[in-house]
């Protein structure tokens, strides 16, 4: 990007997200239909709508897990190319929590978590075992460090995956439906880290049905429907007073059992 | 099946059996439990009765211990094991110098112990790649000579069951950078390499061994430049592993297909970049999954190593081969080929059971997360 562009972004509320205009295709099959969103630094944002409406493709675009055809992509004043440093140095600012975990199911505990800071950030081994223990501590299973992924119940795993993107020190964490693969009882314990998160101020994008999680941590909502975001409010006005039918429609389906 | 009832009913009876007692039963139920079955049974045992017996005769009652001669032998037409005793250092060692047998026979001791230290669980994948590397040095060293008072040896002596280790062993080894990179170029994203890859893979793959091996030795050194050679063995080396390099590759690539996506995206997500990405968390699993075929391969691999004869390199067949050429033991192909023939059962037995016990051990540890 351009010094002149990199000046735009930052005079643009400093804007840590921002999407122009994306678009995106499946073969004939249009996912992304002008997408248009800004995130500030420490803002909170919950995406919701019914499946296949492309939201998780959407925040798969922000750290190049999908490739987007039209528009444009900035993350902290760096635009997302096909250019592979630039991809590379977004993905060390993002951090991403997968529906299904995904660990690495040959190593420890402790090993998923220091792998990047090291092999990445080129930290000393010893401070970063120091770091994750910190991480593992926050997310409440420092014991389980020494185990493997396969031996800890999903609500675990999910947790270590959090902690795991934590270590990397990332100034925006990406969350794709974190608690959809989880048994309910163990949803809460995932949700009280993301909680806590959000309370110290990350930026966070969360694509979750959970809507009692989103009605207390997010600044905004976001509808969308079919590749497009139909409606962006803040909470209270987005439950309270949808403006779109979509939305109602949706919100009455999902809050109904 | 009819023998689960008969089972229920020896449980239930709780009063003492003599041994007699529970052998019959027992051959009762496995073996006279329907017509069809004795029959079976009775005919299998006219078999061994018939196979068996002369046999033993041939191999060790009308055997001969001592002679000059397979015309000693040949009186008592049971086996000459005599020859053995003349010819057997050679069929192993070839024509390695007499007098620096211990060399390779010191090798084949290390080959041994460091498949059994492979063998043994608990030992860390680092510690084992260190191991053979370390002791494919020792090893060529020994052959090789030249330092510590121990005579040069060329290769071309270099024969007998050392060499097929050599070739196999260290074909299979020195192919896995080829064979790493052959797989993951078949799934690269780059259209010339993926076609480079697969050219490779499919080229080696659609041509014998044999051929292989002639281009390596015949006509490779046609196109060198005046002056220049390359010796021998190196020549068959490389064409060896050029050829497991392929099934390798294959072999890998089947480990590789079996990653779940999110595994490639966790890596991405968390900015390993590819080469970090494929090397500290996609090969590790992959090759894992892979270990059954690779040992597969590996059988495979030692038991081609006999192919170099062909271009006149002299491994253990090649050696039972020239040792055929004497004429007092002429007729001792019996007991020669039996020789060679027990080694390599033994060696590829020893392997199988290997990636047998593997393979248990991998899908034991799968359900609960794989552990060391």
């Amino acid at each position: 990007m351009t010094v002149q562009e990199s000046a735009q972004a930052q005079a643009a509320g400093r804007a840590m997200i921002e999407l122009r205009n994306v678009n995106k295709w499946y073969g004939d099959f249009h996912v992304l239909k002008d997408i248009n969103i800004g995130v500030r630094k420490g803002e909170r944002v919950v995406v919701c709508g019914p499946s296949g409406s492309g939201k998780s493709t959407m925040i798969r675009c922000i750290n190049r897990l999908e490739e987007h055809q039209k528009g444009h992509i900035f993350v902290d004043g760096i635009e997302l190319t096909g250019d592979v440093k630039h991809v590379e140095a977004i993905r060390r600012e993002v951090g991403m929590v997968f529906q299904q975990f995904n660990l690495f199911p040959h190593l420890t505990v402790l090993q998923n978590l220091t792998l990047a800071p090291i092999w990445v950030r080129k930290m000393p081994k010893k401070e970063a075992e120091e770091l994750a223990m910190q991480l593992l501590e926050r997310v409440k299973i420092p014991e389980q460090a020494s185990k493997y992924p396969g031996q800890l119940s999903g609500g675990q795993q999910q947790r270590v995956a959090i902690a795991r993107s934590l270590c990397m020190k990332p100034e925006v964490m990406l969350f794709d439906e974190p608690t959809s693969a989880l048994d309910p009882e163990m949803i809460k314990e995932v949700l009280d880290v993301m909680i806590g998160l959000a309370q110290e101020g990350m930026t966070m994008i969360c694509v979750t049905h959970e809507m009692g999680f989103a009605r207390t941590v997010a600044d905004t909502m976001i509808f969308m429907d079919r590749g497009q975001i139909v409606e962006v409010a803040p909470p209270k006005e987005f439950f309270a007073n949808p403006k779109s039918d979509r939305t109602k429609l949706f919100l009455s389906q999902i809050l109904s059992h | 099946m009819t023998d689960i009832a008969h089972g229920t009913q020896v449980e239930l009876d709780d009063t003492p059996r003599s041994t007699l007692e529970r052998v019959s039963d027992w051959v009762r139920a496995n073996l006279f439990n329907s017509v069809l079955n004795s029959v079976l049974t009775l005919l299998i045992a006219a078999g061994i009765v018939w196979f068996v017996f002369p046999l033993l005769r041939w191999a060790i009652f009308n055997s001969t211990l001592m002679a000059e001669s397979d015309r000693a032998c040949q009186a008592t037409g049971g086996a000459c094991w005599a020859f053995l005793g003349k010819w057997g250092a050679f069929l192993l060692f070839g024509r390695f110098p007499a007098e620096e047998r211990w060399r390779p026979a010191l090798v084949l001791v290390l080959f041994a112990a460091m498949l059994f230290m492979s063998a043994r669980r608990g030992t860390g994948g680092r510690t084992l790649f260190a191991m053979w590397v370390g002791g494919l040095i020792v090893i060529f060293a020994l052959m090789w000579g030249g330092f510590l008072g121990m005579p040069y040896v060329e290769t071309d002596l270099w024969n007998g069951l050392p060499l097929n280790l050599i070739l196999s062993l260290g074909g299979v080894g020195l192919s896995f950078p080829i064979a790493i990179l052959a797989a993951l170029g078949r799934r690269s994203r780059m259209p010339a390499i993926r076609w480079l890859s697969v050219a490779y893979i499919e080229l080696i793959r659609g041509v014998p061994l044999i051929t292989l091996l002639f281009m390596a030795s015949v006509m490779f050194p046609l196109f060198l430049p005046a002056g220049v050679s390359v010796d021998k063995l190196w020549r068959a080396e490389v064409a060896l592993m050029l050829f497991f390099g392929a099934y390798l590759a294959e072999a890998i690539r089947g480990g590789l297909q079996v990653i779940p996506r999110g595994q490639y995206e966790a890596a991405d997500a968390l900015g390993l970049g590819y080469w970090r990405k494929m090397f500290l968390v996609i090969l590790p699993q992959a090759l894992t999954i892979s270990i059954p075929s690779i040992v597969n391969i590996a059988i495979g691999a030692f038991k081609d190593t006999v192919l170099i004869t062909i271009v006149g390199i002299f491994d253990l067949l090649g050696d039972v081969n020239n040792a055929m050429n004497d004429p007092n033991w002429r007729h001792a192909y019996w007991e020669a080929y039996s020789f060679a023939g027990a080694i390599f059962f033994a060696v590829c037995f020893y392997m199988s059971r290997y990636s047998q016990r593997l393979e248990r051990s991998l899908s034991r540890a799968r359900p609960g997360g794989r552990r060391r």
